[in-house]
């Protein structure tokens, strides 16, 4: 029974990670019809950033708040720099392009951003310091849920909470809406576009450098190539969802989480990247409208 | 025509500068500060921004001046609207009296390839020409079809593996398994596209790379089958009538036998699209459901195309573990399937000499320009997006064939 | 036909015979091209039946068979909004049409045997012979996208045509046409019905829909409010009151 609270707990934590990345899927797929296969590398380069903060100012002796509210900063800004950043010099000079111009500059971007890392920093696995603070309070459950567990789980769900304020009520999320449902009308009422977009990859980067620091600090090691793998599963948990779905990306990376937490703990963990792919292709296949998502029919 | 008339302006200048300290700014954390974390220890390494903020300056003139330049020349909008062909690359190949030399050259050079260079060369020269096949077979799917396929290297694995394991098992020749690895690799290409295929592109290419993920980690967990990451080594060279070779005439050997299979991968290709199976192939990739109404079975048609590539792939496979002797699940990842992906995307996405000429360019670039080797795949990634935004048609655009003659008058032509 | 609860098509009937004209017209939104949809296969009907009788042959239903294998059985269209391939030849535009009734496969494709060979010549003679009649012939190797309107429109005819139909469904084949082109399309409509094929037209222009059609159905909010010949309908109220909404001025005799 612990084992299987425990697995629990851990599956719900991979889930709240993968929500802030899938977010990010949903609502740029939302928005322009793009799968953005360079999301993944967002989050890298958020964990990275993160990582980069904390070695220099730890080098000033912070305290450890403090080094953790920083890092965060930085990984937010930096990240929302680099996804505004690619959506210019990438995706902006293809709208219109036929539907997969923008994904094979999508996966050009995934791959040129990899290998930047890689060979500004290091190919290998670095240690990346805990910079979630332990509780002495949670120490007699340690078994079950970790300290970091229970950060990541309130942070994603108070995360969420702003989200959904956020695009609901300010003005900023109101047109986001619009030009989802409709850009060419959005932009005859005045709404501009291109700024709401970039907008929207923002707050997508955002949370994908939220994400980042958040698994770093809970896995303890990152390299260059996590984006790759992590973006692919937030995508498979949008699609799950019904990509465009903000809701759904939530629930889908929750079940996705949950699934490969037992199917590890139980079957067996070689396979574990297995599971999803195959979770991602039979979806697709069968239902590919996701979960809360809708099924369209083209216009003839 | 008179040369568009361009200049920078003192805004532009502006421009340019204000881009190239945004860069400054974005490239800081990763460019300015290198970290050594087991040590706790930074390193600055400040010149490094200099060379960007140069760069990115001269590299944002350079757009401003291109842009500008291109708006001048064409008062139309985007590149689809320009007659075909208006790059000076495709200019000159198709100029009279310059393809014919050029091809004679060509030839002569690939004939006596291995005569004049080492061994060493020869063997890169085989691998570009293994990129060649792989960038062909692709093209079929991606270039011709339309059906973005990222997950490509998995029929590549498929071939590979075949003939590694028939001849372990079963002792089965170089010459038994190329046919038997193409049809493994044709039937699973069957086999994944029937339910595939009816999805959308996007959708299609990411279930694709779905696929080709789980084949790859299928060959390193499953032990007892693959023989796990370790892989399989002695896989044999492809043997000539039973004789013996040498390591450098089995080499010799094998580069004459690539260069066939491309000239014979370059016939089918050509035959295949000027056929009733291309030209349905190439209107499935402009209008599905006008295509549909003409009485296209789209389903079909797309695993045509589909089953096709995966032949070639599977082909390339077994070529590979031969040429190797040794497979292992590592020369099988998604950075494979991109490398083949730009080969086609850099080619002009259908046009046969546009990806005989990437894949060249691609493969033997870095290696023979060895400080760059590390930057290949930076290098594939800025062509992908270069590619899209800058020339979505390619190197070499594909053109449509004509099949009456222009200025003759439909009156004399056969009824 | 429903969409999400909604229905578009009602209790709809029509009958067409061989060498007929009929047209189907009807205010904006009334499912004119919904029906077309439901036929040719692109949607698929909730309810009912969909039957063609060839001449000499037996009544086969069409109801759930995919879009392709209708054209295979004999229906052909043309779409509202123009649906070519663009960036191919006209003349290839054409041979598509002839794709469901040729045969040469990849093996054809790659040996190029004499029955490919010969298949393939007739293929090219029988799509000159459709540009030629569709008056397109000078403009075979233009790619369509260069096309003006009305050409691509008639290339959108002469394609559907190479699928050899029973029967043709033209939606609003006049559409962005100017009268000089509206004149052309009447004659070439007519001279297909002269032929013996079977039209279904879509069209809002009235003078194009009286002067052709042997038969008329009115449709609105996805029922039919009238049939009949073109003197009947432009005499029935309901048409009057649901199509025209005052008294008939725009359709002269």
């Amino acid at each position: 029974m612990e084992y299987f609270v425990e697995l629990f707990f851990s599956g719900l934590t991979r889930g709240a990670i993968y929500a802030l990345i899938a977010l990010g899927y949903t609502m740029v797929y939302g928005i322009i019809g793009l799968i953005n296969f360079a999301h993944g590398e967002i989050y890298m380069i958020g964990a990275f950033t993160a990582l980069i903060a904390a070695t220099v100012l730890s080098l000033f002796n912070l305290p450890l708040p403090a080094l953790l509210f920083l890092s965060l900063a930085a990984a937010v800004i930096w990240a929302s720099a680099y996804g505004y950043t690619i959506e210019r010099v990438a995706y902006r000079p293809l709208r219109g392009a036929p539907r997969l111009s923008p994904l094979i500059s999508a996966i050009g971007m995934s791959i040129f951003l990899q290998n930047y890392v890689l060979l500004a920093q290091t190919p290998d696995f670095i240690p990346f310091p805990a910079l979630i603070p332990e509780f002495a309070a949670l120490e007699p459950y340690a078994g079950v849920v970790g300290s970091s567990d229970l950060v990541i789980l309130l942070s994603t769900a108070l995360i969420m909470l702003l989200l959904s304020l956020f695009i609901k009520f300010t003005r900023t999320g109101k047109a986001m809406r619009a030009t989802a449902q409709d850009r060419t009308m959005a932009a005859l009422v005045g709404i501009n576009v291109n700024r709401i977009i970039a907008a929207t990859f923002v707050v997508g980067s955002a949370l994908a450098a939220v994400g980042g620091l958040l698994i770093a600090s809970h896995v303890g090691q990152i390299n260059c190539f996590i984006g790759f793998i992590a973006g692919i599963k937030a995508f498979t948990a949008a699609v799950l969802g019904g990509i465009g779905s903000i809701p759904g990306a939530v629930l889908g990376s929750l079940i996705l989480g949950l699934t490969e937490s037992f199917a590890t703990g139980y079957v067996s963990s070689d396979y574990e990247d297995v599971f999803a792919f195959s979770l991602l292709v039979l979806i697709l296949i069968f239902r590919p409208a996701g979960l809360l998502g809708k099924t369209s029919t083209e216009k003839v | 025509m008179a040369a568009p008339n361009v200049r920078l302006t003192w805004g532009d200048t502006g421009r340019a500068l204000l881009t190239s300290l945004w860069f400054v700014f974005l490239t800081f954390p990763f460019l300015a500060v290198k970290i050594n974390p087991a040590e706790q220890t930074v390193l600055w390494r400040w010149p490094n921004l200099i060379h960007v903020a140069v760069t990115t300056f001269l590299l944002s003139l350079a757009a401003c001046l291109y842009r500008q330049y291109r708006e001048a020349r064409l008062d139309r909008k985007t590149e689809d609207d320009l007659p075909v062909g208006h790059n000076p690359l495709h200019l000159l190949w198709t100029r009279p009296g310059v393809r014919l030399p050029l091809l004679a050259g060509a030839s002569a050079i690939a004939l006596v390839f291995p005569l004049l260079f080492s061994t060493y060369q020869t063997n890169i020269m085989i691998t570009a020409l293994l990129y060649v096949m792989l960038g062909l077979g692709l093209n079929i799917v991606v270039g011709v079809a339309g059906l973005l396929d990222l997950g490509y290297v998995a029929f590549y694995a498929v071939g590979a593996y075949s003939y590694a394991l028939l001849n372990l098992h079963f002792g089965i020749g170089f010459w038994t398994a190329l046919p038997l690895g193409a049809l493994l690799a044709a039937l699973f290409g069957i086999l994944l596209g029937f339910p595939v295929l009816r999805l959308r592109g996007d959708y299609l290419a990411i279930v694709t790379l779905g696929f080709g993920e789980i084949i790859r980690l299928i060959l390193e967990n499953w032990n007892d089958f693959s023989h796990g990451p370790s892989g399989i080594a002695n896989i044999p060279r492809p043997g000539f009538f039973g004789l013996d070779l040498s390591l450098e005439g089995s080499i010799t050997y094998l580069y004459y036998l690539m260069l066939g299979l491309v000239l014979f991968t370059v016939f089918v290709v050509n035959r295949l699209q000027n056929s009733r199976i291309g030209r349905a192939w190439f209107a499935l990739r402009e209008d599905e459901i006008a295509c549909q109404a003409m009485g296209i079975d789209k389903t079909r048609t797309k695993l045509t195309a589909f089953a096709l590539g995966a032949t070639w792939a599977g082909m390339a496979g077994v070529i590979f573990a031969a040429k190797t002797t040794f497979i292992n699940p590592a020369s099988f990842t998604f950075l494979e399937s991109a490398i083949i992906l730009c080969i086609v995307v850099l080619g002009g996405m259908g046009s046969i000499i546009g990806v005989i000429l990437a894949a060249l360019l691609l493969i033997l670039l870095p290696e023979y320009l060895r400080p760059l080797a590390d930057y290949r795949m930076l290098a594939f990634g800025t062509v992908l997006v270069a590619m899209m935004v800058f020339r979505p048609r390619g190197l070499i655009s594909p053109v449509r064939r004509t099949y009456t003659v222009r200025g003759r008058t439909i009156s004399d032509e056969p009824a | 036909m429903e969409f999400g609860g909604i229905r578009a098509l009602d209790a709809f009937d029509l009958q067409l015979r061989q060498g007929e004209i009929v047209a189907l017209i009807g205010p904006n939104g009334a499912g004119k091209t919904t029906f077309f949809n439901c036929l040719t296969g692109l949607y698929r009907p909730t309810r009912g039946e969909l039957l063609l009788t060839p001449p000499g042959g037996e009544t086969r239903g069409l109801v759930g068979l995919k879009p392709n294998e209708i054209t295979e059985q004999g229906l052909a269209r043309t779409f509202q909004n123009i649906r070519l391939f663009p960036r191919m030849t006209v003349l290839e535009n054409v041979m598509i049409g002839l794709h469901c009734r040729t045969r040469a496969g990849v093996l054809g494709a790659i040996f190029r045997g004499p029955a490919t060979r010969k298949e393939e010549k007739e293929t090219i003679a029988a799509s000159l012979r459709l540009l030629s009649k569709t008056g397109l012939a000078d403009l075979a190797d233009e790619p369509a996208r260069n096309l003006p309107y009305g050409a691509q429109r008639r290339l959108e005819i002469a394609r559907a045509l190479a699928t050899d139909p029973l029967v043709l469904l033209l939606d609003e084949p006049a559409a962005g046409m100017n009268p000089q082109e509206t004149l052309e399309l009447d004659e070439l409509i007519c001279r297909l019905r002269d032929e013996g094929l079977s039209i279904l037209l879509i069209e809002h222009d009235m003078k194009l829909v009286m002067s052709l059609s042997d038969h008329i159905f009115v449709m609105d909010y996805g029922r039919k409010i009238a049939e009949g010949s073109p003197v009947e309908v432009r005499r029935n109220p309901e048409v009057i009151k649901a199509y025209l909404g005052e008294e008939e001025s725009d359709a002269p005799a």
